[in-house]
């Protein structure tokens, strides 16, 4: 009885073994999508730490290595253009953003499991997606000098 | 898998328990307090944000050793992070292993780097 109900039934999908390929086959609802975000968004304040590093460093050494620091965005470095520099930047804020507000809705929800539930997932999901690509807006704003 | 204490306790596998994972929250903490510490600071500045006011928040004695307390947490934070996400992603254990290594020599490095810039200050 049951075999004849498998075999008229649509066949179901199967995620196995997700390689990069079925990332974009595989649906990303948006407590996952923040997920994924903040594993990308770590990877790229990791990568990128030698590049923080060198900001820190130039930005409190002296006024030189600070107008330096500025001159990179403003004028350019190592051949590239300051908007490229300014755009490595804006990835930057973006990635701290998202990793530091989806951050804390994992400690809300450490912290808070009465409150852990599918909808509180999603919702919660939402609210850190749209905080962060404001943040990131009016900061890139100000960073490309639109005001 | 009931029974994982013992001669029967897990020795293998994705460092299964509670320090790394309350390692990981305490030094986010550490670091979320550090960022509003610091964004206090610019945002209750008065006039333009120039080098005297930014390498000033930097200069006390008692915000470097904070800042290095930081550099730490992260030191340590990034490595629980990164280190999970090369044994969800890379499976070759050769591989793995070399990226696991990749990560101690670029994280460390990363830190002295930040602890020499603070202390030049």
């Amino acid at each position: 009885m049951s075999e004849s109900a498998a075999s008229t039934a649509k066949k179901r999908p199967e995620f196995r073994n997700i390689n990069f390929g079925s990332l974009i086959s595989y649906r990303w609802p948006l407590a996952s999508l923040v997920s994924g975000m903040h594993r990308v968004s770590g990877a790229i304040l990791f990568f990128l730490m030698p590049f923080i590093i060198w900001m820190f460093d130039n930005s409190i050494s002296s006024e030189i290595s600070f107008s330096k620091f500025k001159a990179a965005f403003n004028f350019g470095m190592l051949g590239l253009p300051g908007f490229i520099w300014k755009l490595v930047a804006l990835g930057l804020i973006w990635a701290s953003l998202h990793h530091l507000i989806a951050g804390l809705r994992h400690l809300w929800m450490d912290t808070h499991h009465e409150h852990v539930s599918k909808d509180f997932g999603r919702q919660s999901a939402a609210v850190v997606l749209v905080a962060t690509l404001t943040l990131t807006l009016v900061l890139g704003a100000k960073l490309f000098g639109l005001y | 898998m009931s029974v994982n204490y013992g001669s029967k306790r897990l020795v293998v596998g994705a460092h299964y328990g509670m320090r790394d994972w309350l390692s990981q929250r305490v030094t986010a903490v550490v670091m979320a307090m550090f960022t509003l510490l610091v964004l206090a600071q610019l945002i209750f500045s008065k006039g333009p944000i120039g080098y005297e006011l930014w390498a000033g928040i930097f200069s006390p004695q008692w915000m470097k050793s904070l800042t290095f307390v930081v550099i730490a947490s992260m030191l340590y934070h990034v490595w629980v992070g990164m280190r999970n996400v090369f044994m969800d992603y890379v499976k070759p254990s050769g591989f793995r292993f070399v990226m696991h290594v990749f990560a101690i020599v670029w994280l460390t490095a990363c830190a002295g780097g930040a602890i020499q810039a603070l202390w030049r200050l």
